[in-house]
């Protein structure tokens, strides 16, 4: 393995980091659309995260060989899997939503109280 | 019968009712009854072993590690009330058949009536405290769904209301005393804790648990100060009054003082509570039901004072006091469910129910009459009738009983309770039914049909057989009260007669009948006095506690939850943080154990790209179709990073999720504006980045932290890693984790991913069906329309691709049990290939050419999932254990069959079916903003021109 000053954990932790404070930031905006956004890269963000809680393994996959002994940790794959999947459902709903309002109201402020919005 | 069977009975059948509806009140109404007759036919099965003293069991581990498992026990006690909880049904579902009028739902009422009759059985078959628990909540439940029966009405709904909040207070108290009993003894099994008598008496935590219990038991029995629900629970149609409201829902919380007599009393603490709270509520109901003048609510007075006399019996902790208590809990059921039932007939026939309107129906009504009067004499204690024989026990109980050293206390209240008891009887029977027969009743009064008065009579039967011949219930009420006692204390030998010797009790039965009389007498004067006497009205007070509580939760919710999205948002961010930053300053965190691993320029540009996408998504997330083309690169850079960190899986579910998410968001895209306006403060935003910032920082170090470090203990990867092949058939651990080891999950969140496409579908369904249409079919595109729609190009290549996309999605699923891939990523695979042809060739062409609805798509793919999770059961395994066989048909090599691969066929079928519905429903609103397609799939077809000037010539 070659040297270098940049390390992967570093990489990662700190992509799992900007991309949580993208999503924190868009998700407190005002209108429907930038929440949306915030929403997908939180989900990104957090999905990385449980994934990275297996530690990272580079050129291991999960899938058995006769002449490997050390795998990367199945288990967190399997639950970030199912949480991709279900966070595409999570999300067309929430656009549905988003959108039934827009289209009901004209408006696509997520606040419905005039304080808020200047 | 099967104690499951019997309770599970009432439950099952009270899908029929409702089913039934359609069919006639009489049908509906036999159903029910056969139900409830079948029950109490099972429950009689088992009579020859409670009578020779065995304790039937039955047991089922439920949630073993909590302590809450599915056992029942029927012992005397049990069969006690569950035979008048059964028996009395019975009557009153006949009479209800005649009670409810055509306006009624009956189906819904009898649905109700079983829910309640299998709670109840439910409640006095439990060998479990926690079991016990939740029939006893489900007690609650459905006795409101009954008080507010007649939804109409508003007295109905406040009553119901009021039930519902006095008992499920009083539950959740009981919730509390049943787990500190089940924490004292250390099992949760009501047979383990009824032996340890000792060790729960001497625990200091013994008075809080009785406490709680008996706040559990008083609200439910109605005992003072919390009888004030009773009354308004009266709204309630009159046979939901006579079943529950006086022979078996408020006698629930006596049943259960009954149930832990053995352990709970015998006390000092238990005495003074539940003697004092007895003898209070016997005095102050007997007292107010002498001047109510609506029937029932002097019934249900009259109910709140005998409940107070049967737990003061119980209260005083002898032997003699439960066997009495006992008694009177079968002869006040018998009397006390007639006279409401009388007070029904005399309500449906009369139109009224106010005794000052009433009177002389004794000739008008001579079957209710005779009725009536037995059992109201009963209750009054007049000898030759079972309520005389108890309340003498209950006398003499008294004159035994000493409570704060004032060894008069008890006698005298017993028999001032008692001669108001009398007296409020001798007004129901003289103030309705003798007198003069007026000219102005409301109705012209006669008897009633059968059906109405035959249930009363077979009550007021056995109240006169008892009472005649108290032998004959002798050997029962004392098998009843062995069980009570629990062996803590011998059964009295005392016999029961009627003539017992000129003993101190004959002496206050007289004195009760007599001042009874007189006190009748001087009814006008006294009605004077108690009405000009300042009362606490018991509803106000309740009404002013429920608005204070009101008012106070309002308050603190109000500034937190104040419609504004991005302030809880805003809340919920800090206090997770708050919370983690709270958690990593007082926790501790070992040495680094992992090396940090070298990244290489590769990594560090994939790096550079995600970062630069993320960040530039903030910058540039007004333009919207911009943030899009972002959002894709970041998603395109998450899946490469899962291949590059062994995860191949993860990566090909996330690449093609990233597919049609993003369609998703074009197709929703065309509706809403294509820029965000600047809209907050710049201060506001200096506070965005601020929670945004400490959020990152914080997942940052939380990440880098564990990804330096091992696991604190071994995962339970290396159990998956050493199974998954042995065990599930597959070299592809992560699938076989998905549809072997944790089968069950997957089974969920296709369901849940199910649920919300169909709700995404719903959404649409409401949009189009309102005033969204017409606004979508006026709708001005915002942007000019490209000229050709459905481009030729587009529709040849997507349709040549399509048999290709379909052998990809083919290859993927079968090869997902060893190598990457399965029904997730096959079913996005196919998903995207179908979508690829709406998009190419038009919605109207595309789905005039699918021949199965999306919704059938994914149930099917829940059901293959279901019944193959069902199949292991006729092996006799657990649900979705799985199974694999190799075989060989001779051209192909040997291949793999297992179970496994028919879940992962449901999952495929139910992300198909989610994906498309959900795409399918947004372009539906698309759909309905654009002029009328053409059934063509392309707008300019070089042979359509042809075949119309063909057509022209």
């Amino acid at each position: 393995m070659r040297k270098g000053p940049c390390k992967m954990e570093l990489l990662v932790a700190s992509a799992i980091g900007i991309m949580t404070a993208a999503g924190l930031y868009l998700l407190l905006r005002l209108r429907t659309f930038p929440v949306i956004l915030g929403i997908s890269l939180l989900t990104y963000a957090v999905n990385v995260f449980l994934f990275a809680s297996g530690r990272l393994t580079i050129g291991a996959p999960p899938v058995l060989r006769d002449d490997m002994t050390v795998y990367s940790d199945p288990l967190p794959q399997a639950l970030v899997l199912t949480a991709i999947v279900i966070s595409f459902g999570m999300t067309a709903v929430v656009v549905m939503i988003g959108l039934g309002a827009f289209l009901g109201s004209n408006d696509d402020h997520v606040d419905d109280q005039p304080e808020d919005t200047q | 019968m099967s104690l499951f069977i019997l309770v599970a009975l009432p439950f099952l059948g009270a899908l029929l009712p409702g089913l039934m509806n359609s069919a006639g009140r009489s049908a509906c109404a036999g159903v029910t009854f056969t139900v409830s007759l079948t029950a109490f036919i099972g429950l009689l099965t088992n009579l020859p072993s409670v009578l020779a003293g065995e304790v039937v069991t039955a047991r089922v581990d439920w949630m073993p590690v909590l302590g809450l498992n599915f056992t029942l026990m029927l012992d005397g006690l049990g069969f006690f009330f569950a035979l008048l909880i059964l028996g009395i049904g019975l009557l009153i579902i006949a009479y209800g058949r005649n009670y409810l009028s055509r306006e009624d739902n009956m189906g819904q009422f009898f649905t109700y009536l079983l829910l309640f009759q299998g709670a109840m059985v439910g409640i006095v078959l439990s060998d479990n405290v926690l079991l016990l628990l939740i029939f006893w909540e489900l007690t609650s439940l459905s006795s409101f769904l009954l008080i507010g029966y007649w939804k109409h009405l508003p007295e109905g709904r406040q009553g119901a209301r009021m039930a519902l909040t006095v008992t499920g207070m009083g539950g959740l108290a009981m919730i509390g005393g049943m787990l500190i009993l089940g924490q004292i003894v250390g099992s949760y099994d009501l047979s383990v804790i009824l032996q340890n008598r000792e060790l729960i008496q001497a625990d200091p935590l013994y008075l809080p648990a009785l406490i709680l219990i008996l706040l559990g038991c008083f609200t439910k029995s109605a005992q003072f100060p919390f009888h004030f629900w009773l009354p308004h629970a009266m709204a309630a149609p009159t046979p939901v009054s006579a079943y529950l409201h006086s022979a078996t829902m408020v006698k629930a919380g006596i049943f259960l003082m009954a149930r832990m007599w053995p352990v709970l009393s015998g006390t000092p603490e238990w005495f003074v509570i539940v003697t004092t709270a007895g003898l209070v509520t016997m005095c102050i109901g007997a007292v107010i039901a002498l001047f109510k003048h609506d029937l029932k609510a002097l019934l249900a007075f009259s109910t709140v004072s005998h409940l107070g006399l049967i737990t003061m019996l119980l209260g005083t902790g002898t032997a003699f006091g439960a066997m009495a208590a006992m008694f009177h809990i079968l002869n006040h059921a018998t009397f006390k469910a007639a006279l409401f039932m009388s007070a029904g007939i005399i309500d449906h026939e009369a139109h009224t129910r106010d005794i000052r309107r009433l009177g002389g129906l004794r000739t008008l009504m001579p079957v209710t009459f005779v009725i009536a009067t037995l059992a109201a004499l009963s209750m009054a204690g007049i000898p030759l009738l079972n309520g005389f024989l108890s309340k003498e026990m209950m006398l003499e109980e008294a004159n035994h009983t000493v409570l704060f050293n004032v060894p008069w206390l008890v006698p005298v209240l017993a028999t001032v309770g008692s001669v108001f008891s009398a007296a409020y009887c001798f007004r129901l029977i003289g103030h309705t039914f003798f007198g003069p027969v007026r000219d102005d009743y409301p109705a012209k009064p006669h008897d009633p049909p059968a059906g109405l008065w035959m249930p009363p009579a077979i009550l007021v039967v056995l109240v006169v057989v008892i009472g005649v011949a108290p032998f004959l219930a002798e050997p029962f009420v004392k098998l009843v009260t062995a069980s009570v006692l629990g062996g803590e204390a011998e059964v009295p030998k005392a016999y029961f007669k009627i003539w017992h010797g000129l003993v101190p009790a004959l002496y206050m039965s007289i004195i009760a009948t007599v001042g009874g009389l007189i006190l009748l007498m001087v009814f006008k004067p006294a009605l004077r006095i108690w009405d000009g006497a300042p009362r606490p009205e018991a509803k106000v007070i309740f009404e002013a506690i429920v608005e204070a509580a009101a008012t106070l939760a309002q308050k603190l919710i109000l500034p937190l939850h104040n419609g504004a999205f991005s302030r809880y948002a805003a809340i919920g961010s800090v206090a997770i943080i708050g919370a983690g930053f709270h958690a990593w300053s007082t926790g501790q965190v070992g040495p680094a154990t992992r090396t940090a691993q070298a990244a290489d320029p590769v990594a560090i540009a994939g790096w550079g790209m995600l970062v630069a996408a993320t960040v530039g998504l903030v910058f540039l997330h007004r333009n919207r179709l911009l943030s899009l083309i972002l959002i894709g690169i970041v998603g395109l850079m998450v899946s490469i990073g899962f291949v590059f960190f062994s995860a191949p899986d993860l990566a090909m579910t996330q690449f093609t999720v990233e597919v049609v998410t993003i369609i998703l968001l074009l197709l929703a895209l065309n509706f809403l504006p294509k820029t965000t306006p600047v809209e907050s403060s710049v201060l506001r935003r200096v506070r965005d980045v601020a929670v945004a910032v400490a959020g990152g920082v914080a997942t940052f170090g939380i990440a880098y932290h564990f990804l330096l470090r091992d696991a604190v203990t071994t995962p339970i990867s290396e159990f998956h890693l050493a199974n998954s092949y042995k065990g599930g058939g597959g070299t592809n651990v992560v699938n076989v984790i998905l549809v072997d080891f944790r089968g069950f999950d997957t089974y969920g969140e296709i369901i849940v991913l199910g649920i919300a496409a169909l709700l995404i579908y719903a959404l649409t369904q409401s949009l189009l069906g309102g005033p969204v249409r017409a606004r979508l079919l006026n709708r001005k595109p915002d942007q000019p329309r490209a000229g050709d729609m459905h481009p030729m190009m587009m529709v040849v290549l997507t349709r040549v691709i399509m048999p290709v996309v379909m052998m990809v999605g083919f290859y993927i699923f079968l090869r997902g049990h060893n190598e990457p891939g399965g029904g997730f990523i096959a079913g996005l695979i196919v998903s995207i290939g179908v979508v690829m042809q709406y998009m190419a060739s038009g919605f109207n062409w595309a789905s005039a050419r699918l021949h199965y609805p999306y919704h059938g798509v994914i149930g099917a793919g829940v059901l293959v999932a279901g019944l193959t999770g069902i199949g292991s059961w006729f092996v006799n395994k657990p649900f979705l254990t799985s199974d694999f066989t190799y075989v060989r048909i001779p051209p192909f090599e040997k291949f793999e069959l297992a179970t496994a691969a028919l879940f992962d066929v449901g999952v495929f079928l139910a992300v198909v079916g989610a994906v498309m519905l959900s795409l399918e429903s947004f372009s539906r609103l698309a759909r309905r903003a654009h002029e009328p397609e053409t059934e063509h799939p392309m707008d300019i077809d070089p042979s359509r021109d042809v075949e119309d000037a063909k057509g022209a010539v």
